[in-house]
């Protein structure tokens, strides 16, 4: 809990000797409230009260970083919910591999892997982790990872419950910053030992929240606090109730000891229930999700739902209004009018790619807003289209007058068409209707 | 000393809204469907009851479905030419709870049938079938504020789900939903505020507040899936912290959406790292309905058996205690 200027006043040492600058320990303690100065100004601080403050001031659920070459960052969320403000580090997604497969098998495995990026509305989706899982021993374990570092560029999760093997991985990957995860809490604080000398963070298994809570305090009093929670538990309510309290107790409580971004591995053979599974996970707060199946199709759902979940609700995603060529455009190539709402410019590029007519898309600047909601608020006008095609310079770019707008807003034509000397033609409503609609214009010489 | 967890107490329950009527309620449906009764947020049984799982209504046409990719059409074959045949299949193969039969004929564009054609086939299918109904309209205002209250009244006494009526138009199907004593879906364009206006529209007609469900206007995953997400979360939590302008069920039309996403569409080789179209297919319906599950949903109406049957095994999980 962010602490009040009055509680704040109560721990300094209230003899208002200004050393700090300010003319009382009241006043400071005000500034402090406001985060407007640093605590270490005042010296007479006692510990205890030191820590109280800066306890307090610390984010409720910790950020943990890891990884070399792909920094993977989780946790310091704020909010339960996301229209609140918004989820801020998205849920790394990772695939088990045991080290008891053939090493062909591995490497067809590590071959799908790669093979796993998607581009969805401008951004690169792709996955973050590759998790190694000891079933063998030592030896095989670390030559496993061997060869996984050769072929893939993601981070690693070394899953073993044996602190030599551990500990041998770690000598063999140790820039890359992996995450260690003992498989159970066995050994934990060897384990705590281990990633503290490593300087990495460290997985803590139950499925217990209460057994949870003492292993973190635990922990946190040997000094290693870079700790991510796996609750991986029997059934999937007790799963969902977990990782909620976990968010709640954290956020709600700021109880610390679940301040920690939190790990969930599906266990689950048939590849559909796999990605349900892990959809839910997704959508209730995992930080990241460890599962097997590595099917296009699955991961493309996954990484799509996370990056609608990860969105921010406040800003709508935007892209830069001008205009856009499509193929080999040329001066008598279509010119189509959109939003520079994310969504709707990739989805009519989409659709204009697979019509393989070369054209132009001019996105207007609505302010992120879709066709029918900018139509609305009035961002979307004859006004705006006309002085976009001035200032874009779409005179030059082709040799014909005619435009194509949204069929959505086919009620402007006239009013476009006298505002900007354009001739209009009117558009499909859905841009799924975009190649139809573009081959007709095209074969009657229109476009 | 257990430890203290965080347990919200909510004020107020989502309402119980039921689906269809037997013989002995004056209907001749087989059996009924009741749905919401919610006093908590999704699946967190430990701080509330949550009494009635979320439920599943296969989608029917009055006339053959066009434009249904490849993968999801195939696996109904020549009976989505055969609304009756149809039908039969989704109670009997699929085990459909329930069905929603959209009665996109009637459109103006599509192959503008008469209301009484309409008519006529809605009877039928109501004596074709015993599952409680869900009728949506063709889309066009004009014509559903014609054709739904015939409808309405075709299906007296069976208390179906009717819809959807807007803002802008509630009055006449509203009307007519309350003198058969059907329930009705008020849709609002991802938007709270329109949808507490339009409950307190219909309500102010006399229409019972346990008999509305809310259609929040959902998007496909990837297709702002999330929009409607918050709007979810927003008006359930108001929900439940008091507002019983807001606590209504959710009805989600998953598969109209989903179907339409290119990527649940395009063909393998034009995508080659998107893999098998119609595994995509599938997953991109499967994935949506599981992702507004957690919402809040309580009616997802959905287009292909096995993202059906994927999403069923899920809500037996998230309701097993
Ligand atoms: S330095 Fe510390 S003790 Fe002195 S006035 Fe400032 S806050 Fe008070």
């Amino acid at each position: 809990m962010a602490l009040s200027g009055l509680d704040i006043y109560k721990l300094l040492p209230k003899t208002n000797c200004r050393e700090c600058g300010f003319p009382t320990c009241l006043a400071f303690a005000m500034q402090l409230a406001k985060k407007a100065v640093e605590l270490g100004r005042c010296p007479y601080l006692s510990p205890e009260a030191k820590a109280t403050l800066e306890e307090s001031s610390l984010a409720p659920i910790r950020l943990i970083t890891f990884g070399k070459d792909k920094k993977i960052e989780l946790g310091n969320e704020t909010v339960l919910f996301r229209h609140e403000d918004k989820f801020y580090h998205p849920t790394a997604v990772g695939f088990i591999i045991d080290d008891n497969l053939s090493d062909k098998e591995i490497e067809e495995r590590l071959d799908r892997i790669n093979r796993l990026k998607f581009e969805r509305i401008g951004q690169l989706l792709e996955p973050e982790l590759v998790a190694i899982r000891q079933n063998a021993d030592k030896k095989r374990f670390v030559e496993v990872l061997k060869i996984i570092s050769q072929k893939i560029d993601l981070s690693f999760v070394l899953m073993s419950s044996d602190i030599d093997s551990q500990k041998e991985a770690l000598s063999c990957v140790a820039d890359k910053k992996p995450l260690v995860h003992p498989q159970g809490k066995e050994n934990l604080q060897e384990f705590a030992k281990l990633a503290q000398e490593f300087k990495v963070p460290l997985v803590v298994c139950s499925s217990d929240l209460e057994e949870m809570s003492h292993l973190t305090k635990a922990l946190k009093k040997q000094g290693w606090e870079d700790l991510i929670l796996d609750i991986t538990a029997k059934s999937l309510t007790e799963e969902i109730w977990n990782l909620t309290q976990i968010r709640r107790l954290a956020l709600k409580k700021k109880d610390r000891s679940f301040g920690y971004p939190t790990l969930m591995v599906v266990d689950e053979k048939d590849p559909y229930l796999e990605t349900i599974k892990a959809a839910d996970y997704i959508a209730k707060y995992a930080s990241i999700v460890l599962m097997q199946g590595t099917q296009p199709w699955q991961i493309l759902s996954l990484l799509t739902l996370r990056q609608n979940i990860y969105s921010d609700p406040q800003k709508p995603l935007q892209i830069e209004p001008k205009v856009y060529p499509v193929g080999q455009v040329n001066e008598k190539s279509p010119v189509l009018v959109t939003t520079n709402f994310s969504l709707t410019y990739y989805t009519v590029l989409g659709e204009v790619e697979a019509s393989r007519i070369p054209s132009y898309i001019m996105s207007v600047d609505t302010e992120g807003m879709s066709v029918l909601t900018a139509w609305a608020a009035e961002k979307f006008t004859p006004d705006k289209i006309s002085s976009s095609i001035e200032s874009f310079g779409v005179k030059n770019l082709v040799r014909h007058n005619r435009l194509v707008i949204p069929g959505y807003v086919a009620v402007m034509s006239g009013d476009l068409e006298e505002k900007s000397g354009w001739q209009v033609i009117v558009g499909p409503k859905e841009a799924s209707g975009i190649p139809a609609f573009l081959k007709n214009l095209t074969r009657t010489g229109v476009g | 000393m257990a430890m203290e967890l965080v347990k919200e107490k909510w004020l107020n329950a989502i309402n119980k809204v039921t689906i269809g009527s037997t013989a002995e309620e004056g209907g001749s449906r087989t059996k009924v469907v009741t749905l919401g009764g919610e006093e908590t947020l999704p699946f967190l049984h430990a701080e509330g009851a949550l009494p009635y799982k979320p439920v599943i209504a296969y989608e029917v046409w009055d006339t053959p479905a066009r434009d249904w990719p490849e993968g999801l059409s195939s696996v109904y074959g020549k009976v989505l030419n055969e609304p009756f045949a149809w039908a039969k299949i989704c109670v009997e193969e699929y085990k459909a709870e329930l069905l929603c039969v959209r009665l996109v004929g009637a459109h103006p564009d599509v192959e503008n049938r008469s209301v009484e054609e309409e008519a006529d086939f809605i009877e039928k299918i109501r004596k074709s079938c015993g599952v409680p109904l869900i009728v949506v309209g063709c889309g066009d205002t004009t014509k559903d504020n014609a054709l739904l209250p015939v409808c309405s009244q075709v299906l007296k006494g069976e208390h179906c789900l009717i819809g959807s009526v807007t803002q802008d138009n509630y009055k006449t199907i509203t009307a007519s939903c309350l003198a058969d004593g059907h329930n009705i879906i008020a849709e609002s364009p991802i938007d709270v505020n329109i949808a507490k206006q339009l409950n307190i529209l219909i309500s102010d007609m006399g229409m019972p507040l346990e008999r509305i469900v809310i259609d929040p206007t959902v998007g496909a995953l990837g297709y702002g899936f999330e929009y409607a997400y918050s709007i979810m979360e927003r008006s359930r939590l108001a929900a439940l912290a008091g507002d019983k302008m807001l606590a209504m069920p959710f009805i989600c039309f998953v598969g109209q959406e989903s179907w339409r996403a290119k990527e649940a569409r395009t063909a393998e080789d034009q995508h080659p790292e998107w893999g098998a179209v119609l595994e995509r297919g599938i997953i991109w319906e499967a994935v949506t309905a599981a992702g507004f599950l957690q919402a809040g949903a309580d009616i997802l109406v959905m287009r292909h058996p096995k993202a059906v049957e994927i999403v069923q095994k899920n809500i037996e999980e998230l309701m097993g205690k």
